[in-house]
């Protein structure tokens, strides 16, 4: 017995698979290491060749350059940051309204790809066979060059109805300028906003106590509609007046003005991932098995109810990660926006690089950018299926 | 019992096209309406697509330009390289297609693909020759393959072996200068559909191992390896493209020590393969996630040892599974890699942007890009399509 | 008129494309009748039960449920659907609902019970099956037999008149299927309308009051259990007998 368990502990190191385990680690740690260490210091050699030294504070400086779009105001005199962040917003916002645009109508394309009409089913079939065998970028300077470019001139310009205007320098389309009561109607959306929050929650407290489904949303969006439309006609003066656009010698004017590369930009990618979102809308609502149909059915839900309490909530499982995967492919397929020189975090940084030679700040900085994005994304998901995942043994 | 039965449905539920037409068509009112509105819209979309393709577009610039599009600036005197390792690919798929397509008609259909090629589109005298040798090629590989397919299955595999290293040997050129026979030809020349289809080459071929080995990292029993490939692979996948092509052209020779110099072409290739291996990594390990774990116990049980369990048992069987993925992907970095346009290579679209640069055609970029969309649109449907015959044919995909 | 059926079924033809399915069905169903209707598999028979509550559309014939005529109606088909209730095969349980809330669902959507009745209800139906413990799970974490006497409860909730069982114990593991025949025999001796389709013939000797023998979309024999078991008329009915019964 003793001499066994002598035995048992003098294997040699090298066939202990406990120690092997430990030391294959280590190799591959000292590997990694050695690489990084090396690329580090080739780095670093070049660098001082070129009498630079890694650090962020010339973002500090002053960027000297203009930027054709910016939310907030930005000329050649602010500093790389404001140039970044200005970059970083118009990001965001090609990134929201690409992704509102992609999904309604990429529910739509999934619809019509489920319609029975022979019609409907083949237009929607071919626009995804389409679309999905383009690449992405020849899309988009498609949509720029060829559509965008080539409206007709400013004072050729095109007026649809609605009053919008289509030039090469941009679309016009009627805006609202707030008027003196503009603060008050903000204060009554407010009040509208509040109120339905509490239609929200109260229809959840009565769904949750009679086991009832009512249209909580729907409710709940009535309720905001209500106070905004009963407060715009209750004010004194308008709270918006509508602000047209017309041309004004050779430029644009008045309105809100949305330029050719914003344009060609979103248009481009809501096209383009509208396809992906429409396949993603008709895989899950096929996910739901035709007996969880017919069980509904049989206990007498009518095809309203089956449709919202037993297929959406089921095919919304199946549904909700791709389409987030595919709202993430949306943000960074809009670093593409460089391309058709529309200003976002991507082109600016590109602008600042150009101009500063620091290749290794700003490409570090785009990619954290980019990365922060998608940790937060995937974050958020891990949470949504970890509450979400059906229960099985 | 004497009565007949009725053996038929009632006229009602024939199917006829009047039914057809009224069950699919205009089942309700919003049907008929949906059906009118699309009908519509199919009538407009279609007649001033082709209204404009015969009329008013300007293909001058398509024919003139063809062979821009086609190689770029490589040296006309020396595309017969090309000609030369386009005939052994399509030599290949002829071999190919007569061992494992089964006698399919849809391959004599393909093959002869380039010589339909040839009268489709305004290619040259040259060109036009060249193409009908290759579906001749094609036609005498297919033949060779279905007079001997059980002899000729090995030396076909390994065709398909060295069939990259040939490509790049031939395009690259034979001799280190740039005199004599099949003299160099310096990268910087390649261009058009050529680098497009070698950049994607290169990309899935380099990152297909690179891509493994990271799947199996991430299911590795070791800690810090797993981390490693987990961190890796989130973070290439967390960025754009672009963004890594960027890092390619100017991070990558800072990394080098001094005096190793790397052309802007590898450098793509470096950045497309670095990318490419991240996504294969995930799609890799959806096929090892779908070997059950009896596969691993019984090869343990049978006494191999860990990696031999992976390379003889695991892997064949997770790579079967996840070839129409890797199908997709090889499509999807096909239509990626225009994206070195940006960075400043004369891929198709950085032809295109150079093409449109030409006085005598400023203001064609419908013309142009619709010509390059179509290459792509094509090519990738023709995968695609390919593919889906294959994996039916030979039942690839499932278990 | 206490003998008025509370099914009648006429001359029921059903076709898919050019197939006929059901080739004019005709029968009554008395009220608290027990009948099994069994079958080789492509005869029709789940077809014909799921015509009984528009799951499947037939085509020529009358089929009148509880005195409501089966038509394009939506109303009728919808008031008619929470007068029977059904069971199927693969059970169809929501996979995303509790057990509770799969059983009160149509309860309170439909009839617009409070949630306390519907509850109240589902717990005595839980505990009439067997599992009052499981009401709080989900169906992914109870096994098949158990899942079946869910499916079960959840449709007894309705109240329904008529209960359709469509091979209740087919997708079952043999351990599993006595737990489910013992609710359904229970439930047949309470004076419940019930038709089943399935090849349980211990069920079918013990609580049938009729057997229907379907073959190639038609009624081929049907008639008590001594008849059918001990002296069957069509030859159809004898081979197909002697093959399920051969163990």
């Amino acid at each position: 017995m003793q001499l066994e368990r002598k035995r048992e502990t003098a294997i040699p190191f090298w066939r202990d698979e406990r120690i092997l385990k430990i030391l294959g680690q280590i190799v591959f740690a000292l590997l990694v290491l050695i690489v990084g260490a090396l690329i580090y210091q080739n780095m670093q050699a070049g660098l001082a060749k070129q009498g630079i030294s890694l650090s962020y504070s010339f973002l500090n400086g002053v960027s000297g350059f203009d930027l054709a779009e910016s939310a907030f105001p930005y000329d050649r005199n602010s500093t790389y940051w404001q140039a970044f962040l200005a970059g970083l917003l118009n990001t965001l916002s090609v990134g929201v309204a690409g992704i509102v645009f992609s999904t309604i109508l990429g529910v739509i394309l999934g619809v019509a790809r489920l319609s029975t009409n022979f019609i409907v089913n083949r237009l929607a079939t071919f626009y995804l066979e389409l679309i999905r065998n383009l690449s992405l970028l020849v899309f988009l300077i498609f949509w720029y060059l060829g559509v965008f470019l080539k409206l007709p001139r400013v004072k050729d310009a095109v007026v649809w109805p609605g009053d919008i205007i289509l030039t090469n320098r941009g679309v016009g389309i009627p805006w609202g300028i707030p008027t003196a009561s503009f603060p008050t109607f903000r204060l009554i959306l407010l009040g509208g906003l509040i109120v339905a929050i509490i239609v929200f929650f109260a229809l959840r407290a009565y769904s949750k106590r009679t086991g009832r489904a009512p249209l909580t949303l729907l409710w709940s969006l009535l309720a905001f509609a209500f106070v905004a439309v009963a407060g715009w006609f209750l004010l004194p003066v308008k709270p918006l007046t509508l602000d047209l656009t017309f041309v004004k010698g050779l430029n644009l004017s008045g309105g809100k003005i949305l330029s050719p590369e914003f344009l060609a930009l979103t248009s481009g990618l809501v096209l383009y991932t509208a396809a992906f979102i429409g396949e993603v809308v008709r895989a899950g609502i096929q996910s739901v098995s035709k007996g969880q149909v017919e069980a509904s059915r049989a206990l007498g839900l009518n095809s309203f109810q089956t449709l919202r309490l037993i297929v959406f909530p089921q095919a919304l499982r199946v549904i909700i990660p791709p389409l987030t995967s595919q709202y993430l492919n949306l943000v960074k397929n809009s670093s593409l926006a460089i391309a058709v020189g529309y200003p976002d975090v991507f082109y600016v940084s590109n602008t600042i690089l150009n101009q500063t030679g620091r290749a290794v700040e700003m490409i570090s900085l785009v990619m954290l950018t980019y990365l922060m994005f998608s940790l937060l994304t995937s974050v958020l998901m891990n949470w949504y299926n970890q509450r979400i995942k059906l229960v099985e043994r | 019992m004497a009565t007949i039965e009725p053996a038929l449905p009632p006229v009602t539920e024939r199917s006829n096209i009047l039914r057809w037409a009224r069950k699919n068509l205009f089942g309700s009112w919003y049907d008929s309406l949906l059906t009118i509105l699309g009908a519509w819209f199919m009538y407009w979309a279609l007649s001033s697509l082709a209204r404009w393709v015969i009329t008013t577009a300007e293909w001058e610039v398509v024919a003139v330009n063809m062979r821009l599009f086609m190689i770029g600036q490589y040296p006309l005197e020396q595309a017969w390289r090309l000609w030369l390792w386009l005939g052994f690919l399509v030599f290949l798929v002829g071999n190919s297609l007569a061992i494992w397509g089964k006698g399919s008609r849809y391959s004599v259909a393909l093959l002869l693909f380039p010589a339909v090629l040839a009268f489709a589109f305004p290619f040259g005298d040259e060109p036009r020759k060249w193409l009908l040798i290759l579906a001749v090629t094609g036609l005498i590989g297919w033949g060779i393959g279905r007079a001997r397919p059980e002899v000729l299955k090995r030396s076909v595999i390994a065709g398909w072996v060295i069939s990259l290293p040939v490509i790049i040997l031939l395009t690259r050129g034979l001799s280190a200068s740039e005199t004599g026979f099949a003299p160099f030809v310096k990268t910087n020349l390649w261009g058009g559909l050529l680098l497009t289809f070698l950049l994607t080459v290169v990309g899935i071929m380099f990152s297909f191992p690179i891509g493994v080995l990271l799947a199996l990292g991430r299911r590795s029993v070791l800690p810090i390896v797993r981390w490693f490939s987990v961190a890796y692979i989130e973070l290439v996948r967390g960025v754009p493209l672009i963004s890594i092509l960027f890092m390619a052209q100017l991070m990558l020779p800072l990394f080098l020590p001094e005096g190793w110099t790397v052309d802007r072409v590898v450098r793509a290739m470096v950045g497309i393969t670095l990318f490419s291996a991240a996504y294969l990594a995930e799609n890799v390990r959806g096929g090892l996630q779908a070997i059950p774990k009896g596969q691993f116990e019984a090869a343990e049980a049978l006494g191999l040892s860990g990696a031999q369990t992976m390379i003889f048992i695991i892997l064949p069987q997770a790579l079967r599974l996840v070839i129409p993925i890797l199908v997709g992907q090889f499509i999807a970095l096909f239509k990626d890699t225009s994206l070195v346009a940006i960075v400043g290579l004369f891929d198709l679209v950085g032809i295109a942007q150079t093409v449109l640069a030409q006085p005598e055609f400023l203001g064609l970029q419908r013309e142009v890009y619709a010509f390059i969309s179509l290459i792509f649109w094509v090519l990738s449907y023709g995968m695609s399509y390919l593919s889906q015959q294959l994996e039916v044919r030979l039942g690839v995909g499932i278990r | 008129m206490a003998d008025e059926p509370i099914i009648k079924v006429q001359d029921v033809h059903k076709w898919y494309g050019n197939f006929h399915a059901l080739k004019g069905v005709s029968m009554d169903v008395q009220k608290r009748e027990v009948i099994v209707i069994f079958g080789p598999s492509g005869s029709g028979k789940s077809t014909f039960i799921r015509t009984l509550n528009r799951l499947e559309e037939h085509q020529r014939g009358k089929i009148v449920v509880d005195g409501i005529e089966m038509s394009h109606d939506v109303r009728n088909i919808e008031q008619i659907r929470s007068e029977t209730g059904m069971v199927f095969q693969q059970f169809n349980l929501f996979p995303h609902l509790t057990v509770m809330q799969n059983i009160v669902l149509a309860p309170i959507q439909v009839r617009k019970w409070t949630k306390q009745k519907a509850e109240e209800i589902a717990m005595q139906l839980l505990e009439r099956v067997g599992i009052p413990e499981q009401a709080k799970k989900f169906p992914g974490q109870l096994s098949g037999g158990q899942q079946q006497r869910v499916a079960i409860a959840r449709s007894l909730a309705m109240q329904p008149k008529i209960m359709l069982f469509d091979e209740p114990t087919s997708a079952l593991d043999p351990e599993m299927i006595k737990e489910v025949l013992d609710v359904m025999t229970e439930l047949a001796k309470s004076g419940m309308t019930i038709l089943a389709v399935t090849h349980e013939m211990g069920f079918a000797r013990a609580v049938a009051d009729r057997m229907i023998f379907f073959d190639k979309g038609e009624i081929v024999e049907q008639g008590t259990p001594e008849q059918i078991f001990n002296s069957p008329k069509e030859d159809r009915t004898k081979l197909f007998l002697s093959q399920i019964l051969r163990h």
